[in-house]
């Protein structure tokens, strides 16, 4: 760097006047700036499908947030009037694309509830089987890609591998990946495949294994506590007035589990534990996620050394009618608590269905949870909730 | 299926669940008789339904002494038995038949609309589906806004989709649909338009199953694709 006195600087030439109004533009903290409207999505990444969120800006800073949603409106309430019952398994298996089989038991619970028709064990065990694996194969999708969203490549691929285990075997059972359409009013389409138990133990030791990778690999990380650590905080009060559920009001301290608190399936007779988190921010809801995987392992494993023998199906007519009357049944799903309100007129479809969807009211807290956040922080925020976008639109 | 061992017994009625008898007496004690006008047990689950006038105040009870905290949702019912085949409302010729006459499920009802909500409590177990009446003319209710934060994207919905407001509502605005869209999907008087467009083609189909009596009338009542 030469320094020589003669070289003029430019800048020392301009007048002072002239300077006046930047040096008051560096001075002055408060800018007059307005406020920047971003569009993130509908088609961003990180919004897992088509969530649309207007975020109001000051500098990094949110403002305001509005989640815009029915770019996935397919108006299921309404096509639920004009379907039998057994027909409305094929659409409730949309909602929430990625534990299609858990949609599916609270609506049939209601329908054979209304009928009163009760699953024999055996299918009430596989039932319980097949929705820990659609949790865990939801949730090995999560713990991989919120890795993704704080910039960690890695986790995906392992998250994605090992899903792919758990889907063979729900598709070796159902005969389909996502949509196993496999309910029926009063128990099940089809036994087990032979050999499919021990195909299914061994698969749960591989789950239990790509737990511990994803503890040593995402929770350890320095980068990621940073970014998860304290952010997009979700007070057990504010979550439960937006019926936030599941997993992320877990995650926020509030020991409410449906599996345990309103027995249903064969959740009464294996043991598992319900874990919950303090704190309530992005990282206790991955390490809640991360605990409930392991945990669904272990019921698995469980339920598979107490399978009964015996029918699948309970003797249930031909054509469904079902009688009169209204029923609310809800479960513990993958995202949080899932429910249907079911009014029926003793006709062969029903007559109004409410569903009760867990993203809905997770997504709900957004303009709250937004408000005050850094950007790159939506993401990891939108993240760590984790909805799917059909559970939202329905 | 054959080793089954025929009908099983069936359960005995079950019992008065004694929190029924706590909620309901919370629920008069802070709304006044008047206001709890009937209430019915759906499969273990409590149904009440309260006056109109004291909507906002059953939230307030359910949740500072009952502490339902939660909730779980908010909706609407139509009780207007479905467009029948040949309507001028646009009935379908797919859907399943259902009755003509009007009639209101568990608690009752006083109309055509109602609006009902489901609370939770997040530390016992318990929880309780409260149902009000909405006037067909001037459908209206008071928002649960102030009291569950959450109730504003279930209002919105109900708003769009059957048409009834709710006073005290930040921003009544379509939640699902285009802003200009008209009409109240989820009324039962709106036509399921997909089928308006082109009649369900599975109709066609239809045969008769094994065992069945009458033929499948359906059949015959469906185009004939050229």
């Amino acid at each position: 760097m030469s320094t020589t006195g003669e070289s003029p600087v430019p800048s020392l030439t301009v007048e002072r006047s002239s300077m006046r109004h930047l040096a008051d533009a560096q001075v002055g903290v408060e800018l007059d700036t307005g406020d920047m409207i971003l569009n993130l999505g509908p088609q961003h990444p990180a919004t897992h499908g088509t969530l649309r969120i207007v975020v109001r800006l000051d500098g990094e800073r949110v403002v305001s947030a509005d989640p815009v949603i029915g770019y996935m409106h397919r108006g299921y309430e309404k096509l639920t009037e004009f379907r039998t019952y057994p027909q409305v398994t094929t659409l409730i298996n949309r909602i929430d694309w990625l534990s299609s089989f858990a949609n599916e038991v609270p609506f049939m619970t209601a329908a054979e509830q209304l009928m009163a028709i009760e699953a024999p064990p055996r299918a009430v065990y596989i039932r319980t089987v097949l929705t820990e694996l659609s949790r865990i194969a939801t949730f090995l999708l999560f713990l991989g890609e919120m890795g993704l969203q704080v910039g960690a490549l890695t986790p995906a691929f392992y998250g994605f591998r090992d899903r792919e285990y758990v889907l063979n075997l729900i598709e070796a059972a159902t005969g389909g990946r996502f949509h196993p359409n496999f309910n029926r009013i009063g128990g099940l389409k089809d036994d087990l495949p032979w050999g499919w138990i021990a195909e299914c133990r061994s698969t749960m030791k591989v789950v239990l294994d790509a737990c511990d990778d994803f503890e040593d690999l995402v929770l350890g990380n320095e980068i990621f506590e940073a970014r998860t650590q304290g952010i997009g905080i979700i007070p057990a009060s504010v979550g439960a007035g937006y019926g936030v559920s599941g997993s992320n009001l877990r995650a926020s301290g509030v020991d409410w589990d449906l599996r345990r608190d309103r027995p249903y399936l064969a959740y009464p007779e294996v043991d598992f534990q319900v874990w919950t988190h303090p704190d309530g921010d992005s990282y206790s809801r991955y390490w809640v996620r991360l605990q409930e995987t392991r945990e669904a392992a272990r019921i698995v494993l469980q339920c598979l050394d107490q399978i009964p023998s015996g029918p699948i199906m309970a003797k249930v007519p031909r054509i469904i009618k079902v009688p009169e009357g209204e029923v609310w049944v809800e479960t513990e799903n993958p995202l949080g608590q899932m429910g249907y309100y079911v009014i029926s007129k003793g006709a062969t479809g029903p007559f109004r269905v409410k569903i009760r969807s867990a993203s809905f009211s997770n997504v709900s807290t957004l303009p709250w949870l937004l408000r005050g956040v850094y950007v790159p922080d939506v993401i990891t925020i939108l993240a760590s909730l984790y909805f799917i976008l059909g559970d939202i639109d329905r | 299926m054959a080793d089954e061992p025929g009908p099983e017994v069936t359960e005995a009625p079950p019992a008065p669940d004694p929190d029924h008898e706590t909620m309901l007496a919370a629920l008069r004690a802070g709304l006044g008789d008047d206001a709890v006008l009937e209430h019915a047990d759906a499969f273990g689950d409590l149904v009440v339904r309260v006056a109109p006038a004291a909507w906002r105040g059953a939230a307030t009870v359910t949740q500072r002494d009952l502490s339902c905290d939660y909730l779980s949702f908010i909706a609407g019912i139509d009780w207007e038995p479905a467009a029948r085949e040949g309507d001028e409302a646009g009935g379908d010729t797919s859907a399943p038949v259902q009755p003509t006459e009007r009639s209101y499920g568990a608690a009752g009802s006083a109309g055509r609309f109602q609006v009902f909500a489901h609370v939770e409590s997040t530390s016992r177990p318990r929880g309780l589906t409260l149902k009000t009446d909405v006037d067909e003319d001037a459908p209206s209710v008071a928002s649960w806004v102030s009291v569950y934060p959450g109730a504003d994207w279930h209002e919105r919905e109900c708003w769009e989709m059957f048409g009834i407001a709710f006073d005290g509502h930040p921003s009544l605005r379509h939640l699902y649909l285009p802003s200009e869209f008209e009409g109240h999907p989820l009324r039962k008087d709106f036509p399921l338009l997909a089928r308006v467009v082109k009649p369900w083609p599975g109709l066609v189909d239809v045969e008769a199953m094994p065992g069945d009596d009458a033929p499948a009338e359906p059949a015959a009542t469906a185009e004939e694709p050229s």
